[in-house]
């Protein structure tokens, strides 16, 4: 017996994109292997670790416990889509940079989307609920402070860059220089307590 | 090379600035190339078949259903991979301990792999896998280690004398004499539970075999000394005929990601069948099958000391579940052998290590190669020393710390600690912390009834990743260097480029290169490529273990730049017609000193060494390029008779401060403060170093209060999920304050030292502190990790009012 194959339509950063997978692949498994959008990765494929998180509209969600078949007609953002086309990165792309927010990189796409998530709906979020926000995501290398050092900056840079009105946080384009000294890294965890 | 440029970080250009890495940018942009990211076309697909039984023979193997399931090509027995592979080395003298990629004729823990499906996906793969059909025969097992060593235990490898793999009782000095002289002793026992770093990325590997080239090409997520030349003998090829690609983005290892096993099983089936082939673990396969699983060790420590708690001798034996093969886990005793003493002045030691075989999943290499597991053991008996004589615990690892001047020093066990200022890292620690507030915030919630303790903990991470334990356990092999290489290139457009030749997971070794290629070429880093050559391309590595990086790859890229930068020099002094000595360098120029108008800039240097063979002075090759190839410094000795050595060459030190309060109705514990006073000579990349400091101490909670891979009396993996295996989230994690502090080492490029290992080497050892001191008014404690929160609840029950006589040693 061979399996059904299904077509699923789907918004992708901004593009529709059409597939052919089976009523049991995972979305993760078709962004990846059909789509061949391999920065959103797999840790534990049983929703514990949060690698896979993407946004489905809007929404954080773990791309690992839906099938594909379920995001059809569904509009997602993944990692590639924080940044411009022309690759210019984030205001929160930008700062996780800044602080070195990562090192192996591979928890890095997940984080960024739940760091995304909350920084649409509270845009200056203090460090618990950044540690809430991102208490789903699991990360081995870093011990989470320089990427909650990242989330601090980020949110501070939006918000110098948000004159009056609200603009949305997303693909907005990083501006060029460093953050001013003395509010980011090692510096500020020292003498944080 | 040549000692320290300098004792003072300032004085140097781009070493210890803020500089944003060089390989984040991928990684926030989704473009990071991971060895799952990688697809060839026509790529197939392994599942494996596991064992449900710790031991077992196996009677059949039944493949005709999963043949015939839809999508599959082949099915791979043990006995057939036999066949055609040779079995995985083993770190010590036990050639009959025999590994294969699969079990052959036994299993022996539950999850050994026993068969493997090759099909058109991995879904359609894992299909066909439940439908092999092996019939087992039960055979006895032994899981708990103290049985395992008994004479007449079930023997996990029959053909092999005992479960014992390697046991010595190693002394050095006096060490009877200093017990019978002293007038205290104590004896604990403590338990490190099998824990490991299990990266985020479980273990993947694709191979794909060039008959026409005869070339096997491999892209892996490993972190693996001599992975290549391993693989190539297993394969029965010349070590020319494996091509590793190092280029592969590596998703965290921390010692883990080893995959030698894995990568003989599909290298194989890529040669059998003729397609490329990749397996991707799933969580489960990664944490029961793969190469998860740590130290797991009971030692039993005793102390010798005087009125004043200081130590005059000291006995440890370590008795090590390796699980049921041998691999390197034996070695990870011996590692410890280089820092036995920890940073205190302990004039001698017995140490007798023990490495047992159980019907359990084989351990591998973890972050520290069983240094914190040892660290931990030794600042336990600290603490208890301290609270039999009523001292505190500050004072008494003051009384024995090595003092500042008496660098180099020279531990029983062989090796000389390069340099060090303990005691003023442990003060900077205590000054960070507040520590007379965190006293008077201890005592003020124990006035209320709530369990609180302040934790200590100083120790040593020794670095620069040398294999003299491989000598010392095992008289068999005479490896005596543990070399590591660069390239720098400058091009005819006057671009660098520096070559290094292994993979990376996340210690930012592009970021090192271009840092400290830059320093002595002074040039900016931001325009200096570093790739990483594939393993036929490469100068001899042995990859990423042992904190060595930013010792042994920084010091060959700098010794690589230096011999680019002394013949940018030599084409300046035969152009200029001076000596070399007359000449200054600065920013790529070089200058007659005398004469600052006579120079010659950067490019044209570069384009006299490209194109104008006529300028070049006699003897000096064309074009721009160099190689160096570092010793380990102080490596390439061979053991004493009873066993001393020089192991590392360098060590760090740190100093951890941690306050915690445990909620006694859930025996939840907070870690409310969190300090490490840190010292690992001249940081080359802050925020990287940092940044594996903040990780290894959440790894050293991890282990401390979290993280076990428990077995049932059974045999059977009950954590073999994110849901029972627990890793900490943020939540969990504290935010944490280092302080800095440089004691170059004067034995490297720049004064550096390692710091991979960091945070982890102390953070275990000072949480369980925390927790005894919490729990001492009540005249507990626990000595085994992880504290879970049930053993913190159990004991947290008993009633805060009822008197409990405080300065007393509760289990001594």
């Amino acid at each position: 017996m061979s399996e059904r194959s299904y077509c699923v339509t789907l918004t992708v950063n901004g593009l529709e994109r059409t597939g052919n997978c089976s009523a049991r692949t995972s979305l993760v498994d078709f962004l990846r292997e059909t789509l061949r959008l391999t920065g959103t990765h797999v840790g534990c494929e049983h929703g514990i670790c949060g690698a896979c998180s993407i946004m489905l509209d809007g929404r954080p969600v773990r791309s690992c416990l839906m099938f594909a078949v379920q995001a059809d007609g569904h509009s997602l953002t993944t990692v590639e889509g924080l940044s411009q086309p022309d690759g210019q990165m984030s205001i929160l792309q930008d700062s996780f940079c800044e602080t070195h927010g990562l090192q192996c990189g591979y928890c890095t796409p997940g984080m960024l989307i739940a760091a995304q998530a909350l920084l649409d709906r509270n845009p200056n979020p203090d460090e618990h609920t950044i540690r809430d926000a991102i208490g789903g995501n699991l990360c081995r290398c870093t011990g989470y402070q320089q990427i909650v050092d990242a989330i601090q900056l980020a949110a501070s840079r939006l918000a110098a860059d948000r004159p009056a009105a609200n603009q949305p946080a997303a693909n907005q384009p990083a501006r060029a220089q460093s953050a001013p000294a003395g509010t980011t890294g090692h510096d500020k965890a020292s003498h944080r307590s | 090379m040549s000692a320290p440029d300098t004792n003072s970080p300032s004085a140097f250009l781009h070493i210890g600035k803020k500089r944003r890495t060089k390989e984040d940018p991928r990684f926030v942009t989704g473009r990071g190339r991971f060895a799952a990211d990688i697809a060839i076309p026509g790529m197939k697909h392994v599942a494996l078949v596991a064992s449900p039984y710790p031991s077992a023979r196996i009677v059949s193997i039944d493949a005709r259903q999963a043949l015939a399931s839809p999508g599959v090509v082949s099915v791979l027995t043990g006995a057939e991979l036999a066949r055609h592979t040779d079995f995985l080395p083993v770190g010590v003298d036990a050639p009959k301990v025999k590994r294969y990629p699969l079990a052959v004729d036994q299993v022996r823990y539950a999850g050994e792999w026993v068969a493997a499906v090759v099909a058109d996906s991995r879904a359609l793969a894992e299909d066909a896998a439940e439908l092999v059909e092996v019939e087992y025969d039960p055979l006895p097992y032994v899981i708990d280690p103290e049985q395992a060593v008994r004479a007449d235990a079930h023997r996990v490898h029959a053909d092999h004398s005992s479960n014992i793999l390697f046991h010595r009782k190693f002394v050095w000095g006096e060490v009877d004499a200093a017990f019978a002289a002293a007038p205290h002793h104590l004896e604990c026992r403590v338990r490190w539970g099998r824990s490991s770093t299990v990266p985020i990325e479980t273990f993947v590997v694709l191979a794909n075999w060039d008959a026409g080239a005869g070339l096997m090409d491999v892209w892996a997520s490993i972190q693996m000394p001599k992975y290549p030349d391993q693989l190539a003998r297993a394969l029965r090829l010349p070590g020319n005929a494996v091509r590793v690609h190092f280029d592969v983005d590596v998703g965290g290892s921390y010692g883990v990601k080893r995959g030698i096993k894995h990568t003989v099983l599909v290298a194989h089936l890529a040669r059998s069948l003729g397609v490329p082939v990749r397996l991707i673990e799933d969580r489960l396969e990664n944490m029961r099958g793969g190469d998860m699983q740590g130290p797991d060790r009971i030692f039993n420590v005793a102390l010798a000391y005087d009125d004043h708690g200081v130590v005059k001798g000291m006995r440890i034996r370590a008795l090590d579940d390796v699980g049921a093969h041998a691999g390197r886990s034996p070695l990870q005793l011996g590692k410890p052998v280089g820092a036995i003493i920890g940073p205190y002045r302990i004039p001698c030691v017995e140490y007798e290590p023990c490495s047992v075989m159980t019907n359990k999943t084989p351990q591998e290499a973890v972050r520290g190669f069983g240094q914190s597991p040892t660290n931990y053991a030794i600042e336990t008996a600290m603490d208890k020393m301290a609270r039999s004589l009523g001292l505190d615990r500050i004072e008494v690892r003051r009384r024995n710390l090595i003092g500042p001047h008496e660098f180099p020093y020279l531990i029983p066990s062989g090796t000389h600690y390069d340099s060090g200022d303990y005691a003023t890292v442990l003060d900077k620690a205590l000054t960070q912390a507040d520590y007379d507030d965190l006293v008077r915030r201890r005592d003020a919630a124990r006035a209320h009834g709530r369990l609180a303790g302040i934790g200590i903990s100083t120790c040593l991470e020794p670095s620069g990743g040398n294999s003299s334990f491989e000598v010392l356990f095992n008289p068999k092999n005479e490896t005596t260097t543990w070399m590591d290489s660069a390239l720098v290139r400058v091009d005819l457009s006057g671009s660098i480029t520096a070559v290094m030749n292994t993979s990376t997971s996340g210690q930012g070794h592009e970021t090192l290169v271009s840092t400290v290629v830059a320093e002595i070429l002074e040039r900016d880093p931001a325009n200096i490529r570093v790739i990483h050559a594939d393993s036929l391309n490469a100068l001899p590595s042995n990859s990423p273990v042992g904190s060595r990086m930013a010792i042994m790859l920084g010091g060959a890229a700098a010794g690589a730049a230096r011999r680019v930068r002394a013949n940018l020099l030599s084409i300046a002094s035969h152009n200029l017609g001076v000596p070399v000595e007359a000449l200054t360098y600065a920013e790529g120029s070089a200058w007659v000193t005398a004469e600052p108008d006579r120079r010659l800039t950067w490019d044209q240097l570069v384009e006299i060494a490209h194109r104008k063979f006529h300028q070049m002075p006699p003897g000096l090759e064309p074009g721009l390029q160099e190689k160096y190839v570092w010793e380990v410094p102080t490596g390439g000795g061979l053991p004493t008779a009873d066993g001393r050595i020089q192991m590392y060459p360098c060590h760090s030190f740190e100093a951890h401060v941690v306050y915690i309060e445990i909620d006694r109705d859930t025996g939840k514990p907070q870690i409310q403060r969190y300090v490490c006073g840190h010292d690992c000579g001249v940081m080359i990349t802050p925020d990287i170093v940092h940044g594996m400091t903040y990780g290894g101490i959440a790894h050293g909670i991890g282990a401390a209060l979290y993280e076990k891979f428990a077995f049932s009396e059974e045999g059977q993996l009950l954590a073999g999920t994110f849901m029972d295996y627990l890793i900490p989230s943020a939540l969990e994690v504290p935010s944490v304050s280092i302080t800095d502090h440089c004691t170059p080492s004067p034995l490297t490029t720049f004064g550096q030292k390692g710091s991979g290992e960091a945070g982890y080497l102390g953070g275990p050892a000072a949480i369980a502190s925390a927790i005894n001191d919490a729990l001492a008014p009540l005249a507990q404690s626990i000595d085994e990790l992880p504290m879970t929160h049930e053993a913190l609840w159990t004991r947290a029950r008993r009633d805060p009012l009822e008197p409990v006589q405080r300065g007393h040693a509760p289990s001594e």
